[in-house]
């Protein structure tokens, strides 16, 4: 008998870097998404001066994600990378973009109009991507042998468009939240504005998809609707952090509709985690099958034994730093 | 015409990878640069060095932010295009490059915040420290990567099982044959091209009286690493090239040209190889001498590319020249060093226009040194993956269309293009804006970690009125 669980170890960091990501860099693509309608340019420095502190440092996680994918569970790796081809494609240059942007704009005049674009285009772009992946997870993938087998575009459809969709409403209501929590007066009132119909948004399209995922797989169904009635919690939870935010933003708390709809992702992943677990390569491949072998998780997990605490470490102390709101023309540029 | 997935990725990874791998092997060298100036400036207390230093720390923060950018690309690559390969090699090469990730990340997160932004937030002697640790980062996150290649090249410490690598030994598969010659002829080259490159940007503002005096320091100290470093990195690529000889002949038999094993065999200066006929033509060369480089022996026997079928061999072509260009460009560094040494006595090296003129247009060479030296040690182990076990062909992603890869690769080639010239064009603004101005920027800015180019104050437009301002004033 093995003394640790190596995959499931592994299972565990992996999943929350995931999360981790969302969570984080859904923030900052959010603002990135709300950005085109900002009231005025002036609103569009000041959102962006709150995300623009952390956002490079949230990205890592998925480079960090992407590598230890491999190094873990390369099976995943090398059947979901083929599988999502041209949704990666699009996420990467929609990342590269905006992050460029961030660089440049604040050192653009005549051209800052173009670095609007490619923020918001950037951020849009990888977002939907992002909620595509998501649905082309639920609905799994095509393999033979450990390889996948399918087409260039069997991930694009009308379900995966939706959950990008969904993925957009998101991470704009998370950007929204972000921006009630680090700004205030005019660009504030803004964002209470567009954050309880984010939220309906998000509301219709997640109850669409939360519909439609049973008849999509039947696994996914099974695991609802048969015996194991506890996880229903998580539904519910996800339903109580929806009515959390719009409590609080109606009431003008400025802090707890960010931390809701915090809230609402993780009960939302949670529910996604329990519907495929313990497979993660859908619908073939359990996290055991796809791990590598024990002697290279061994290797991978000793440095991060000692990394993870000092990312987090850092992560947090950068938060601290730039805790507060932040006003017009006090940016850091 | 048919598109083919496996040419369309070996022309997508060598077109991501290239483009990223000038920015590491810049930032490499700057960084020791960077840090030594550090050191000095601590020592000495010569505000000549703190301007140098927090000049280049800005360019260092450009470049670097530029490196990550296409770098993020690379990660994903094994994945999208080379399944297979990633699948089987994952044992091995997953923890190696999730260590390099990891030491990276550290790096940004620790130091470079510091080095960037901290210059009057922390105690000298911790920014001093800050710059030793970037340094250091970068030569860790290259000793992973250089790692993993070299690994592809001699595999090691490794065994096949089922299509899939199991690692038997870590030192022995980290270690592989090849890596301590590369990781030593990469450290050169990225000490040359930073050496070049500030001798360049230096000789350039000679020439325009900018800055002379801190301006000459910077490039008495290239000049004197140039007159060392490029003659040992010769020494150094003798000893990498016996190497190959020993693990992979038919890499150098590519180098060589030389499509027969004989002896005797000459050092060709030039020649048109041709694969079809598998001979030469035009060939000038100068007998004997590549046996006596490659065995030292002048009658010693030199493998020839007949030892394997002709599907087996490298393209020849693009093998050989891009070794020759390499090694030329290596002479006329070694030459500029020299010139470099006559040109010290009275001080003249700093105030002859023509080595001024001639530096100026030196510092490009390195990229080009550097990238030829890449396609000789990557094309010149076609067709295989990992040497001897694994080829190109068995490793392409088996669902990838020839469709998907155009795609995709005219993607890549259009967003980098874009990223690529507002970059260039942004460090050339930097560049112009100069040394002088790099007193100012401490002064706002100080406590943002992370954000590489923050630490460049320079607009990104050309301003007629007040070029050596940054915008912004009003922040913090």
């Amino acid at each position: 008998m093995e003394l640790l669980d190596l995959p499931l170890i592994w299972a565990f960091i992996i999943g929350f870097g995931i999360i981790m990501y969302v969570l984080m860099d859904g923030f900052d693509l959010g603002v990135g998404i709300l950005f085109p309608f900002a009231p005025n340019e002036e609103s569009r420095d000041v959102m962006m001066n709150t995300v623009a502190p952390v956002w490079d440092g949230n990205e890592t996680w998925l480079v960090l994600g992407g590598a230890g994918l491999l190094a873990a569970f390369p099976l995943v790796y090398s059947i979901l990378l083929p599988a999502l081809y041209i949704g990666v494609f699009l996420l990467l240059t929609g990342l590269i973009f905006r992050g460029v942007a961030f660089e440049f704009r604040f050192k653009a005049r005549s051209s800052r109009y173009l670095w609007n674009w490619a923020f918001a285009g950037g951020s849009t772009v990888a977002s939907f991507a992002q909620g595509a992946v998501v649905g082309a997870y639920i609905q799994g993938f095509e393999t033979a042998n450990g390889v996948y087998v399918g087409g260039a575009l069997d991930w694009l459809t009308p379900f995966t468009v939706l959950t990008g969709f969904g993925m957009l409403a998101g991470y704009a209501l998370l950007g929204s939240t972000w921006l009630i929590m680090k700004t205030e007066g005019h660009l504030q009132e803004w964002a209470y504005k567009i954050t309880l119909p984010l939220l309906a948004g998000v509301l219709v399209v997640f109850g669409i998809i939360s519909v439609w995922t049973p008849f999509v797989d039947d696994m996914v169904r099974d695991r609802w609707f048969s015996n194991l009635s506890v996880i229903w919690i998580l539904p519910a939870l996800t339903l109580l952090c929806a009515f959390q935010i719009f409590q609080s933003a109606r009431n003008r708390l400025e802090g707890m509709p960010f931390v809701a709809t915090m809230g609402l992702f993780v009960t939302t992943y949670l529910g996604l985690v329990v519907s495929r677990w313990p497979y993660v390569v859908p619908p073939e491949y359990t996290l055991w099958d796809a791990a590598s072998a024990p002697g290279s998780q061994m290797f991978l997990l000793i440095g991060l034994v000692f990394v993870i605490p000092v990312v987090l470490g850092y992560t947090a102390w950068t938060y601290w730093v730039f805790r507060g709101k932040v006003r017009a023309g006090e940016g850091y540029h | 015409m048919e598109l083919d997935p496996l040419i369309l990725s070996r022309i997508q990874f060598a077109f991501v990878v290239s483009f990223h791998a000038i920015f590491p092997v810049f930032t490499i060298g700057l960084a020791s640069f960077i840090a030594v100036l550090e050191g000095l400036a601590f020592k000495t207390g010569n505000p000549a060095w703190v301007k140098l230093s927090a000049f280049w720390t800005k360019v260092f923060a450009v470049v670097f932010g530029m490196g990550v950018v296409s770098g993020i690309v690379m990660s994903f690559q094994f994945g999208t295009n080379w399944s297979n390969f990633a699948q089987a090699t994952a044992n091995y090469l997953g923890p190696i490059l999730s260590y390099e990730v990891v030491t990276a990340f550290f790096l940004e997160a620790a130091f470079l915040g510091v080095l960037l932004f901290g210059r009057d937030k922390v105690p000298a002697g911790v920014h001093l420290f800050a710059a030793i640790m970037v340094a250091l980062g970068t030569f860790i996150s290259s000793f992973w990567i250089l790692s993993a290649n070299s690994w592809m090249q001699t595999p090691a410490g490794t065994e096949l099982r089922d299509g899939v690598f199991y690692v038997t030994s870590w030192s022995e598969a980290i270690f592989n044959p090849s890596f301590p010659y590369r990781f030593m002829h990469m450290g050169l080259a990225s000490f040359l091209t930073g050496s070049f490159v500030v001798a360049g940007v230096s000789a350039w503002y000679l020439l325009r009286n900018r800055e002379v005096e801190a301006n000459r320091k910077a490039l008495s100290m290239s000049l004197w690493l140039i007159l060392f470093i490029a003659p040992a990195q010769l020494v150094v690529g003798d000893f990498h090239g016996l190497n190959t000889l020993e693990h992979q002949p038919m890499k150098v038999a590519a180098m060589e040209g030389n499509w027969e094993t004989s002896r005797n065999v000459p050092l060709l200066l030039f020649a048109i190889p041709d694969q079809a006929n598998q001979m030469n033509h035009f060939e000038v060369g100068i007998p004997s001498l590549a046996s006596f480089v490659l065995t030292h022996d002048w009658n010693g026997e030199v493998p020839g590319l007949n030892e394997v079928a002709v599907e087996e061999q490298p393209p020849v072509a693009i093998v050989f020249w891009s070794f020759r260009v390499m090694v030329a460009l290596g002479m006329l560094m070694i030459l500029f060093g020299l010139v470099g040494l006559v040109l010290r006595s009275k001080g003249r090296y700093w105030q002859t226009p023509w080595f001024l003129q001639g530096l100026r247009f030196m510092s490009l060479t390195p990229f080009v040194a550097v990238l030829a030296g890449w396609f000789v040690t990557e094309i010149g182990r076609a067709p295989w993956l990992v040497q001897g076990m694994m080829n190109q062909a068995e490793s392409v992603t088996p669902s990838l269309t020839g469709g998907m890869a155009l795609f995709t690769l005219i993607g890549y080639v259009v967003v980098y293009a874009m990223v690529f010239s507002a970059g260039v064009y942004y460090l050339m603004r930097v560049l112009y804006v100069g040394i002088e101005d790099s007193s100012v920027d401490a002064e706002y800015e100080a406590d943002r970690p992370k954000r590489p180019f923050s630490a460049a104050h320079v607009p990104f437009e050309l301003d007629n009125n007040d070029t050596h301002k940054p915008l912004n004033q009003g922040g913090h």
